[in-house]
């Protein structure tokens, strides 16, 4: 018989790892979207549909719409409190508004983890809104992980705007 | 050293292979049972592995008559057999295949009585011969024989009857036949991987489930990508499919029905339920469901009922993997702070962390051996494939990327399909494979980028 050849060749590397931390996105903002609606007379007078998604983000500020997170952390800060207040300051007064909170990771986590951890950064602004007196049955919570990054950069700085939570108005 | 013969012909049905039944009547009687493998000495690498692979010549099987079957000439059946032969036998990375191009056609008699001395001068250490012939039932016989050119034996004969349109999978199996006698290992050729074909800008991508050969051959998109598709899984029969979908905006385990076409939610829950996986038995699946921010890992019966809770630590417990045996769950979980695995019965009890060391771990395999659990080791900005014994020893990295993620293991436990992310804003993903040794790194073909490769195992 021919002896037959097996393998047996191991590769042991160990590595060390570092859970990153970073700042917060800074404020970049995007041109205010325009509005389409009829002026009903209300709002700020450019159209803009009271309730509607243009007319938050008229109210909030174009980046209002989100809250940001450190690496692998979901605790809502001073300056995510400030901008949910401001969120919440609206939705009282469009109270017949349902909102879906979006909660997202950046890419350096694994997809189910960062499914999890989305989950836990918008059910964190949600729960904050609620604290504020938001009704938290208007707020759906869904999780993209890290499947829609905001920036598409593998930097520090694009990482920092993709760890979010963004509240986005979906109707009445 | 003593000539003996090696027979394998439990596939072989003389009533279906009129062929291989008459030239055996007509050969030397030979034994009709299973002998049992040889316990000699193995040669262990001692070098590279480039040098120390056995070159096995593969010429285009032969045909009896050149026949035209549902629209496939036998004759090129021949060659494209010997060519996806060839192709498994070089993935491997063990064996050197040589042909069909570029060395003899043989004859149909040459099938079983092959010119050694002249695949010996081509160096060839094995020649496979095989044949193809229409069966005169609308079908196809496909016989293949591997033989030691210097000891001018035959080691290994597989036959099959088969539909036209399953020729590939004929090659996988006298693939498989072909690598498990010459390596000692389970056949895992003759699989299917279901995965995540990806196309799209970064921030956008369409992610859509699809399934193909362990080849890349045989490729089909399952979901048409409106929703999101990610993290699929075959059942272990390869009739059904789970995974997760954002189909209404909302994150849902789905089972998809591969031959009816149709889906059903796993479980109804108002909550997102993802990161699902079959029990090796088919009857059970793992979910994850986050309630409130807080996942836990759940079981349900694959037919639906009332799900059972396994974890209840704050904090996330995701994904999970169930040992060969059923009796097992190893998940990850950031109870101590960052991801890392742990092991637990099905039952939810006994849970312990299994993984220390540096950086975090995630997305844990058990093997189909049982031997090894594969995960995903994240430090320094990178991931890399690893494995480790279910006890947590033994931890070894097998890849070295920026981003290597989410293995999954072949069918006998000796390859993992992983899948590989480039950074920035044009980064891409797609499939590889590394096999234990962590030296036969490889990238599968697929049509688009892809993502979150499923191995299922040999096929039924």
């Amino acid at each position: 018989m021919t002896i037959r050849k097996s393998t047996a060749m191991i590769a042991a590397i160990t590595m060390l790892a570092v859970g990153a931390c970073a700042k917060k996105a800074p404020d970049t903002l995007p041109p205010a979207p325009e509005g389409t609606g009829t002026d009903t007379g209300a709002g700020t007078g450019t159209g803009v549909v009271p309730g509607s998604q243009e007319d938050f983000l008229a109210s909030v500020g174009a980046m209002g719409d989100r809250v940001f997170f450190d690496y692998d952390q979901y605790n809502v800060d001073a300056q995510d409190q400030a901008t949910l207040q401001t969120q919440s300051q609206w939705l009282q007064r469009n109270p017949a508004v349902r909102v879906t909170l979006e909660g997202h990771a950046d890419e350096r986590g694994t997809r189910d983890y960062n499914i999890a951890l989305g989950e836990r950064r918008a059910n964190a602004a949600k729960n904050y809104l609620a604290s504020l007196g938001v009704d938290p049955s208007r707020i759906q919570v869904i999780s993209y992980g890290k499947e829609r990054p905001a920036e598409m950069g593998s930097t520090e700085e694009a990482y920092a705007k993709n760890r979010r939570a963004v509240t986005v108005i979906v109707g009445r | 050293m003593t000539l003996v013969r090696y027979l394998m012909a439990g596939v072989l049905a003389t009533a279906s292979l009129p062929a291989i039944a008459q030239d055996q009547s007509t050969a030397q009687p030979q034994p009709t049972i299973q002998l049992p493998q040889p316990e000699g000495p193995r040669e262990s690498i001692t070098g590279t592995l480039s040098n120390e692979r056995t070159v096995i010549a593969i010429p285009a099987l032969a045909t009896s008559s050149v026949q035209n079957v549902a629209g496939l000439r036998t004759d090129s059946l021949g060659r494209q057999i010997a060519e996806v032969i060839a192709a498994d036998l070089e993935r491997s990375g063990l064996y050197d295949p040589m042909g069909p191009s570029g060395i003899p056609a043989i004859s149909r008699a040459e099938v079983q009585a092959p010119r050694f001395a002249e695949w010996q001068a081509r160096n060839a250490e094995n020649v496979v011969h095989g044949f193809v012939d229409a069966s005169g039932t609308g079908g196809l016989v496909v016989g293949c024989y591997l033989y030691d050119t210097a000891l001018g034996s035959e080691l290994v004969r597989k036959g099959f009857e088969i539909q036209p349109g399953d020729w590939r999978r004929a090659a996988h199996k006298c693939a498989d036949a072909i690598y498990s006698r010459l390596s000692g290992e389970a056949p895992f050729f003759d699989s299917r991987v279901a995965y995540i074909a990806e196309t799209g800008p970064k921030g956008n991508r369409i992610k859509r489930l699809a399934i193909m050969d362990s080849d890349g051959g045989n490729h089909r998109f399952i979901t048409n990508g409106q929703a999101l598709a990610i993290s699929p899984r075959f059942s272990p029969d390869y009739k059904k499919i789970v995974y997760v979908s954002y189909l209404n905006n909302r994150v849902r385990v789905f089972i998809y029905d591969v031959a009816a076409g149709s889906q059903k939610l796993v479980t109804e829950s108002a909550n997102a339920t993802f990161a699902p996986r079959w029990s090796p038995d088919g009857t059970q699946i793992l979910y994850s469901m986050a309630v409130n921010g807080n996942t836990d890992i759940y079981r349900i019966s694959a037919n639906g009922g009332t799900p059972v809770r396994l974890t209840s630590t704050p904090g996330i417990d995701v994904g999970g993997s169930f040992s060969p045996d059923g009796k097992k769950i190893v998940f990850e979980s950031d109870r101590s702070g960052g991801q890392q695995i742990y092991t637990m019965n099905i039952d939810g009890s006994n849970q312990q962390r299994i993984s220390f060391g540096g950086g975090r771990a995630a997305t844990p395999e058990w093997s189909p051996r049982g031997d090894l659990i594969a995960f995903t080791r994240m430090g320094g900005g990178e991931f890399r494939i690893g494995v480790m014994t279910p006890s947590g020893g033994g931890a070894r990295m097998l890849t070295n990327s920026w981003q290597d993620e989410a293995p999954t293991w072949s069918p006998n436990g000796r390859v993992i399909q992983f899948f590989r992310t480039t950074p920035g804003r044009e980064g891409k993903s797609s499939l590889w494979q590394v096999d234990l040794t962590g030296v036969n790194l490889r990238r599968l073909p697929t049509p688009q980028d892809g993502s979150d490769p499923s191995w299922g195992p040999v096929l039924p």
